[in-house]
C-alpha cells in the first residue's frame, strides 16, 4: 500500500485522527482518551493490520510528554507512527500489552523512565531501576540527580 | 521486589539465577517459579549494568554519541556505531561515499560472524560441552586481528563516523580477510561435525523453547530468535540500507520454531555473511573513505529513525532534534530488550534444565538490554 492509500485508509477507518507531515513515515496524532480503541482497530482491521510495535517511548516536551509508538505491519510492510500527548502532572493512558505483547516491558520501562501511569497494564513495576526509585524518573529534564549523575 | 528463596502453599518454589550465573552470560537476574522441575513463571530482573546510555547521549554531541553505542551491544558494534552513523546522515542529508559504504558493510558482516562465533561457542559451553568454545575462539581471533589492524581496537570499534568510516583500510586487510575466509570454510565443517549433528545436543534443543510466529511478532523479537519461528524479519532485505539492496544473499528462515531451529538460523547465518564478503572484498571503490562534513553537525529540527539488523536482530536508533548540536531525546531500541520479554512465555511449562538451552540460543548480550 502506498503512502497515500494508507492515508486514505486511517482517514476513513478514524475520521477524527490528525496526520502530522514532515516524518520519515505517517504519523498521526490520537488524543490519549481514544488511543486503546485507535489501537485496536489499527492491529484488527485487515488491510493494516499492524501486528508488530517495534518501537514505544516517550518525549519529555517539558509542558507536555509525548507518547510515539511506532508500527509495521509484517504482512503488508507498511508503518506508522503514532503520538499520543499527555499530561506532565500525572500523566496517564492506557496500555496497549493486550494488543502487543512486547509492549509490557516497553511501558514498564517507560513507567520507571518518565513516571507515565499505564493504565490496566498487567504488571506495572519498576523494570531496570533498583527498587526505591519509584517517583524519581531520570528521563525527564528536569531530573537532578546530584550523587549519581556525572553532568558532561 | 526481589523475592527471598522460598516456597508457597501451592508447592511452588522460588529461585534465583543470576545475577553472578555463567549461564546468564553476565548480570543478568531471573526469579524464577518452579513447582518439582517444572517451570511456573520466569522474571527478569534487570538494570544491573545500566548506565541510562540515553540520558547520557543527551548531552553529548553527534559526533561523540556514537562512542556509547560501541558499549552497548559490545558484539555489535560496527553495527550499532553504524546505525547511529545512518541515523545523523539521514537528518544531515550526507551522501557517503562509495568507499565507505562497501567498507561499513564488510565490517559489518565480519563483525556478525565473530558475534555468531563467540554465541556459537559460548551456547555449546551453556549445555556442558567445552572444546567448541576453543574452536570458535580460533575463528573469532582471526576477525578481532584483522579489526585490530584498520580500527585500532578488538572489541568497541568506534570506527564508524557521520559521513563515512574514520581512516582507511589498512593495506593488510583486504588479503588477511581473504585468509580469514579460507580458514573459515576449511573449519565450518567441524562445527557441524562437532555440534550440529551431535546427537545428545540435537535431543536436548529439538522442541525446546518453542516460539509460535504469531508469538514472536507480538513479544517484538527479531533477527534469528523471530526467523527460527519463520518470520521474515531481515532488515538489510525488508528496508535495505548502504548497499545491501545491491549484494546477493539469502534470508535464512527456519520453521521449527524451537531452539534448534533458532541455532541452525544462526550457524548457515555466518555462510551468508561469508558469502556478502566474498562479493564485496575485491571490489572495494577508490576514492575518499569519508565526506567532507562541517566540524559541529547540527541536525535540522525533526525526527530521524533508522533501523539496521545488528546479530541479535532489529535495532532502533530514534533522534529527536530541536536543532541543536545535541539530541534533544535519543531512544535505542535494542532487539535483546525484546527477545527476553518472550522468555517467560517460552519457558513456562518446560523442564528447568532446559532453560539453559533457550537462554543460550535468544543470544542475550546484557548492556544491550540494561542500555
Amino acid at each position: 500500500m502506498t503512502i497515500e492509500a494508507l492515508k486514505e485508509k486511517i482517514t476513513a477507518l478514524l475520521p477524527s485522527v490528525l496526520f502530522e507531515e514532515g516524518g520519515q513515515w505517517p504519523t498521526i496524532l490520537v488524543e490519549p482518551a481514544d488511543w486503546h480503541k485507535v489501537a485496536v482497530l489499527l492491529r484488527q482491521d485487515d488491510s493494516l493490520s499492524f501486528d508488530f510495535l517495534f518501537c514505544l517511548t516517550c518525549i519529555d516536551w517539558k509542558t507536555h510528554l509525548t507518547m510515539v509508538y511506532h508500527l509495521d505491519a509484517t504482512s503488508y510492510r507498511h508503518n506508522l507512527v503514532v503520538k499520543v500527548k499527555v499530561e506532565k502532572v500525572n500523566p496517564a493512558i492506557e496500555t496497549v500489552s493486550d494488543i502487543w505483547q512486547t509492549a509490557n516491558f516497553h511501558e514498564r520501562e517507560v513507567y520507571e523512565m518518565f513516571g507515565v501511569n499505564f493504565l490496566n497494564h498487567p504488571d506495572l513495576r519498576l523494570l531496570i531501576l533498583p527498587d526505591g526509585w519509584e517517583g524519581k524518573n531520570p528521563l525527564l529534564k528536569d531530573f537532578e540527580d546530584p550523587i549519581n549523575m556525572i553532568k558532561l | 521486589m526481589v523475592e527471598e528463596i522460598g516456597s508457597t502453599a501451592a508447592g511452588d518454589i522460588i529461585i534465583n539465577v543470576g545475577p553472578q550465573h555463567p549461564a546468564t552470560h553476565g548480570v543478568l537476574h531471573l526469579v524464577i517459579t518452579i513447582n518439582g522441575e517444572t517451570i511456573q513463571k520466569v522474571e527478569p530482573h534487570l538494570g544491573y549494568i545500566h548506565r541510562s546510555i540515553e540520558k547520557m547521549c543527551e548531552s553529548l554531541t553527534y559526533r561523540q554519541f556514537i562512542y556509547v553505542t560501541s558499549r552497548m551491544d559490545y558484539l555489535s558494534s560496527h553495527i550499532n556505531n553504524h546505525a547511529c552513523a545512518l541515523c545523523v546522515e539521514k537528518g544531515l542529508q550526507i551522501e557517503v561515499p562509495s568507499r565507505a559504504q562497501v567498507i561499513r558493510v564488510l565490517m559489518d558482516e565480519l563483525t556478525r560472524i565473530a558475534s555468531h562465533e563467540l554465541w556459537w561457542g559460548a551456547m555449546a559451553m551453556d549445555l556442558g560441552a567445552f572444546t567448541p568454545f576453543f574452536h570458535a575462539f580460533r575463528e573469532r581471533e582471526a576477525i578481532n586481528d584483522i579489526m585490530e589492524e584498520t580500527c585500532g581496537a578488538r572489541l568497541t570499534m568506534n570506527y564508524m563516523v557521520p559521513g563515512g568510516v574514520m581512516q582507511d583500510i589498512h593495506p593488510n586487510f583486504q588479503s588477511r580477510v581473504k585468509e580469514f575466509i579460507a580458514l573459515f570454510k576449511s573449519k565450518v565443517s567441524e562445527y557441524n561435525e562437532l555440534v550440529t549433528g551431535n546427537i545428545i545436543f540435537q535431543n536436548r534443543m529439538k522442541g525446546v523453547g518453542n516460539l509460535s510466529a504469531a508469538d514472536a511478532i507480538s513479544f517484538g523479537c527479531t533477527g534469528p530468535t523471530a526467523r527460527g519461528s519463520g518470520v521474515s524479519c531481515d532488515i538489510r532485505k525488508l528496508y535495505p540500507y548502504e548497499i545491501y539492496d545491491t549484494l546477493n544473499f539469502e534470508e535464512i528462515l527456519e520453521t521449527g520454531g524451537d531452539s534448534f531451529a533458532r541455532y541452525m538460523v544462526r550457524v548457515r547465518e555466518m555462510s551468508q555473511s561469508i558469502s556478502i564478503i566474498e562479493q564485496l572484498i575485491d571490489n572495494i571503490p577508490e576514492g575518499d573513505f569519508q565526506a567532507k562534513t562541517k566540524a559541529v553537525l547540527k541536525l535540522p529540527k525533526g525526527e530521524f529513525y533508522q533501523r539496521v539488523e545488528t546479530a541479535r536482530g532489529e535495532f532502533g536508533v530514534y533522534i529527536v532534534s530541536e536543532g541543536g548540536t545535541t539530541p534533544y531525546r535519543i531512544k535505542y531500541r535494542s532487539p535483546g530488550f525484546s527477545n527476553l520479554s518472550a522468555l517467560d512465555h517460552m519457558a513456562r511449562g518446560s523442564k528447568l534444565g532446559d532453560l539453559v538451552a533457550m537462554m543460550g540460543t535468544l543470544d542475550l548480550v546484557i548492556p544491550d538490554i540494561d542500555r
